[in-house]
């Protein structure tokens, strides 16, 4: 079962309970206009010129200074995202780890204590419903999801789930990801200690007077951290971080540039029901335990293909010349065969070129395969790219520095 | 000389009867960060509204449509490799094509420039 909650995940004990959670026909994507949602950080956020758009059932800052120079900001110095729109839920009750194993191919319940995986929600024949972060505290899991898919997600889980698992989704908790070479020394002052968490770990700090579930993760290829604090109290956290001339705002538009530079996938574009973990290059997420035992949704298709290959492969594309590829271009072979689509691509602002992401017929999805991009009837010349196409920068306890 | 705007966030400056196209400050503000443009060529004739150049942010592509008919007689080579050229100097610099005029009428109910930058205010 589920219920929305007015605690978070800082809350040491007795998760307040709140109405269990009925469906939520409004803040989805596609929804009307007058139902889009304000963040908690609405007003922060226009009052630092940001251009607002809806997104996701929210109205979220696309912009402030501009995506180019916010892409590059973050990748030199440190960026302060608002993701509050993302889904934060609390998974607990018996064996919630077996329970969530048989949701989810990735490895949870041999996971440390305070330590996060990236994950992947299945459907029964293998196909991704949404991909999320999932950590665990103690006997429960901490688990992030997208916002669009967020309350599809809760349904999904209080569909699957035994009775005795309970799924809290934490609507009155906000979400912020500093990320960036200098995040760790902007959060440092703010919250000692977050500098000893090493990449894909979390805990319990206080930021601005407040207690912040803090982990050092976030969706850009750099190093940085992703914050969860109380709605209430997100604009005083958002105000000490940018207090720090290392830290600016920065707006989904980069975003969606500097997570497509790290080759991450993002989910209703480059993944979804259509597409699998293996498809997707994602079988990272799938230990060897699991590869060995199974019992996880879709695993009959997922461990076939990790044996035998997918028929399709999700891969990076370099295009010549400065035209940007987006979503939807089809992807032609030598003799002008149809043999994948793209399902991102844009202007990387790091690499001054046009770079997408696609999936391709197995066969060519070896690194440097040339092939042709269609789009609006022009046709590009592309190479496959290995991915990413920015190098990670991840903060890896343990890796020479 | 004479300046026209269109509704679509264009300019044109007529000076005998070639016409300069450009795009607005308005226009690029709006569209950000400008990575690629793509404009017709010395030769090519084009009928008013007809699809005559490509623009591109980092966040979408636009068509931008003659808003004048004419036979092209310059397009702005700087912008291919210089499109951010737009961004700093929309209403200058950044022109994209020149056209011969083929009816000097085709500017009749156009805005004047205080018309536009009036109107824009109130987008």
């Amino acid at each position: 079962m589920s219920r929305e909650v007015r605690g978070g995940p800082t809350d040491q004990h007795n998760q307040a309970r709140g109405e269990p959670y009925r469906g939520d026909a409004e803040g989805g994507e596609g929804a009307p206009v007058e139902n889009i949602q304000t963040l908690a950080l609405d007003a922060w956020h226009r009052s630092k010129g940001g251009r607002m758009v809806p997104f996701a059932g929210y109205h979220m800052p696309v912009q402030y200074e501009g995506i180019m120079a916010e892409h590059l900001w973050t990748r030199r110095n440190a960026g302060l995202f608002d993701v509050s729109h993302m889904g934060q839920l609390l998974v607990h009750g018996r064996d919630a780890d077996a329970a969530l194993e048989t949701l989810l191919p990735g490895e949870l319940k041999m996971l440390p204590d305070m330590k996060l995986r990236y994950s992947l929600l299945l459907d029964e024949s293998g196909g991704i419903i949404d991909d999320l972060m999932a950590t665990r505290r103690g006997d429960d899991f901490y688990v992030v999801v997208n916002g669009a898919t967020k309350f599809g997600d809760i349904e999904v889980l209080q569909d699957k789930l035994p009775r005795d698992v309970i799924v809290d989704y934490m609507k009155e908790q906000a979400l912020l990801a500093l990320q960036g070479p200098r995040a760790v020394e902007a959060l440092e002052k703010l919250a000692p200690g977050v500098s000893e968490l090493g990449f894909m770990q979390g805990g319990l700090f206080h930021i601005a007077g407040q207690p912040a579930w803090i982990s050092r993760s976030g969706y850009t290829g750099e190093d940085g951290f992703e914050i969860s604090v109380p709605a209430a109290a997100v604009a005083a956290v958002a105000d000490a971080l940018t207090a720090d001339e290392a830290v600016r705002p920065i707006g989904l538009g980069a975003r969606d540039s500097l997570r497509l530079e790290a080759g991450l996938p993002l989910y209703g574009h480059d993944i979804d029901r259509g597409t699998t973990p293996v498809m997707a290059g994602l079988s990272f997420a799938i230990n060897k335990r699991r590869r060995a035992e199974g019992g996880f949704a879709g695993a009959m298709r997922i461990l076939a293909e990790l044996e035998n290959g997918a028929p399709q492969r999700r891969v990076g594309f370099e295009i010549d010349g400065r035209q940007p590829v987006r979503e939807g271009a089809r992807v032609l072979d030598g003799e002008g065969n149809e043999v994948g689509r793209t399902t991102s691509g844009g202007f990387s602002p790091s690499l001054q070129r046009p770079i997408a992401m696609g999936y391709v017929a197995s066969h060519l999805a070896e690194v440097g395969t040339p092939l042709k991009l269609e789009q609006r009837s022009k046709l590009f010349e592309a190479r496959v790219a290995a991915l990413p196409f920015v190098p990670h920068r991840y903060h890896r306890k343990g890796a020479a520095a | 000389m004479s300046l026209y705007f269109t509704r679509e966030h264009e300019w044109i400056r007529v000076e005998g009867d070639v016409a300069t196209v450009g795009i607005s400050d308005h226009a690029q503000t709006a569209l950000g960060d400008i990575v690629f443009a793509e404009v017709p060529e010395a030769g090519k004739t084009l009928a008013k509204g007809q699809e005559a150049a490509v623009v591109e942010s980092i966040k979408a592509a636009s068509d931008i449509y003659a808003p004048v008919g004419g036979e092209v007689v310059e397009g702005n080579d700087a912008l291919s490799n210089d499109p951010e050229l737009i961004n700093r100097d929309p209403e200058g610099e950044g022109w994209f094509f020149k056209l011969r005029l083929d009816n000097p009428g085709d500017v009749d109910g156009l805005m004047d420039e205080a018309s536009y930058r009036e109107w824009v205010q109130t987008l």
